[in-house]
């Protein structure tokens, strides 16, 4: 029917499969984002360390490349540790893109009122959680394991056969290590939007989160010599995590600092990380409701 | 209907799952309300609240909806583009949202509600916030959506007037109970007789022709010329009847009002009444 004759009709066509149709949100979200040329400036400023990171890579396994720099001795063989400190990188960026993106993507619902419209359809608070996480995740993918496990291609390419199974364990940790990451942030992110509505305010509490906590768990360990109160300090949670995955071994320094304060057990990174992200479900639950009921 | 907290959008509210019933059942269409999301698929919400996403335009944001409904990305655009249409915001659909005004947001909100083609339409408050021209083409719409076959409205509102000239039955309530019901259709049908006319030119000759017909009747002189009759008609007789009556003794009708029980009596009855207990929700 033709946009000019106005008279209302039921519609009788096909409708999409109810399994996928929470694809929409997602779609709809990273449209908008990819419309912000700032934001597509900030993701491709993301990519910057990458860049330098494969460049590092290719000179240190080309030897005509060495030669064109001037770069006299044996190159320094990739290490694990190079890898890990490259998901470092990559970890802090996307921390700074979830705190501008998680606030995009939630609080406009709930500023105004669209959460009722959402739900008043064949469409679950699941779904809804579900599509701007995936927004979300995929953006902190692009910043996070894609590059890493690209490094890791890179690396595999160019050193010797052989290289690519003695490191298997990198590809491994890098991946499950942004993911584990990511999905922290995306939840947080989105736990705090939901909470705080305004854009602003929510990327502010962000932030707080991570530097207070950071402060705080570093204060109680320096005050009480106890290292438990770094739970509350999710970078170092992830860092701990991240060591366990790629099988770091502390360097020395580190070691004798171990050994003077005590350190949180591995277990108990893993077990603060999924308490944060289960506490984060249960803020999301509270507040993604149609109607809140006051009683 | 009813008075402000009377539990108006609470029971919208719980038959469109957003609130668990305490007790009792409700079934739409035939399917329990327990089973929201196979109903939703049904149904139009248009929120008594503000509820828009303030920086898509009216026609992405439509679209958006319909897609959520289950519309394909194709026919969900080109209903969305009808729906602006038709509720009259044809050359404001490619402004973001947050700068309607709101008139246009709650025409906006009802684009929303009918893009995906429900079967039935829930209204909270539909003419909240509108000066009297948006309020005429909001009643205007929701009659000509209920003209549809097989399409149902149910519209939520503690004014008289909008729920007296769109709907066909209401239910007025009143603390969370069902105050009273009224088949407003049958009320119109069962007061057909009760006419009340006002006159110009009013004759005895004319009075007596009219007593003639068997009509109950009492006149009303207003010293300006004009009279009010009020008649009850006998079954056997005929509107058309007072009409050649008036054209034979020179009068001029100048207006004709069936008289009924307006539905503030019934609805100032209901709130009366033994606190509401009519019935249970």
């Amino acid at each position: 029917m033709a946009v000019y004759k106005r008279s209302y009709r039921p519609y009788q066509g096909p409708l999409t499969s109810e399994r996928w149709r929470f694809l929409v949100v997602p779609r709809y979200a990273l449209q908008e984002l990819v419309e912000s040329r700032v934001l597509m400036a900030f993701v491709v400023m993301c990519l910057f360390p990458f860049l330098a990171e494969a460049a590092g890579i290719y000179v240190a396994n080309s030897e005509a490349a060495r030669a064109l720099l001037r770069i006299s001795g044996n190159p320094d063989p990739m290490r694990t540790e190079f890898f890990a400190a490259a998901l470092t990188w990559q970890g802090t960026l996307a921390f700074i893109l979830t705190s501008w993106v998680a606030p995009v993507l939630v609080s406009p619902d709930l500023v105004n009122g669209a959460l009722p419209l959402y739900l008043s359809r064949p469409f679950s608070r699941t779904e809804y959680l579900l599509g701007k996480a995936i927004a979300l995740l995929v953006l902190l993918s692009l910043v996070t394991w894609v590059p890493g496990l690209t490094l890791f291609a890179l690396q595999a390419g160019l050193a010797e056969s052989g290289w690519f199974w003695s490191h298997l364990r990198v590809a491994w940790a890098t991946f499950l290590g942004a993911w584990i990451w990511i999905s922290v942030l995306t939840l947080l992110g989105l736990a705090l939007s939901a909470w705080i509505r305004w854009r602003l305010v929510a990327s502010t509490a962000l932030f707080g989160v991570f530097f207070m906590g950071s402060a705080f768990g570093e204060v109680w360990r320096e005050v009480l010599r106890d290292p438990w109160g770094r739970l509350a300090n999710l970078p170092y949670l992830i860092g701990v995590v991240w060591i366990d995955l790629f099988g770091i071994v502390p360097v020395p320094e580190v070691a004798r600092e171990v050994q003077a304060f005590g350190e949180l057990p591995t277990w108990a990174a893993w077990a603060g990380l999924l308490a944060t992200c289960v506490f984060c479900l249960w803020l999301l639950d509270k507040r993604l409701r149609a109607r809140e009921v006051v009683s | 209907m009813g008075p402000n907290g009377a539990g108006k959008s609470t029971l919208i509210n719980t038959l469109l799952g957003f609130h668990a019933p305490a007790s009792g059942t409700a079934r739409i269409f035939g399917t329990d309300i327990h089973e929201a999301k196979a109903l939703r698929r049904h149904i139009g919400y248009m929120p008594e609240t503000d509820a828009f996403i303030s920086h898509m335009s009216g026609v992405r944001f439509v679209r958006y909806m319909a897609e959520l409904a289950g519309l394909p990305p194709e026919p969900a655009l080109e209903r969305a583009h009808e729906a602006f249409f038709y509720v009259g915001l044809g050359e404001a659909r490619y402004r973001k949202l947050g700068s309607y005004s709101l008139g246009m947001k709650q025409l906006a909100k009802l684009a929303q509600a009918i893009a995906h083609g429900p079967r039935l339409l829930l209204l909270d408050e539909p003419t909240n916030g509108l000066d009297p021209p948006a309020r005429q083409r909001m009643i205007r719409l929701i009659r000509e959506i209920r003209e549809v076959e097989g399409m149902y409205v149910l519209i939520s509102s503690h004014l008289l007037r909008d729920v007296e000239e769109t709907c066909e039955e209401v239910l007025i309530l009143k603390d969370g109970r069902i105050a009273a019901y009224s088949d407003l259709e049958a009320e119109r049908r069962s007061n057909r007789r009760f006419v009340e006319l006002e006159t110009v030119g009013t004759s005895p000759s004319f009075t007596s022709a009219v007593q003639g017909l068997g009509c109950e009747c009492a006149f009303y002189p207003n010293g300006q010329g004009v009279e009010r009759v009020k008649l009850v008609l006998p079954e056997t007789t005929s509107m058309r009847e007072l009409f050649r009556l008036a054209a034979q003794h020179d009068v001029q009708i100048r207006r004709m009002n069936y008289r009924r029980d307006s539905l503030e009596d019934i609805f100032l009855a209901a709130m009366k009444e033994n606190g509401g207990r009519v019935g249970r929700l």
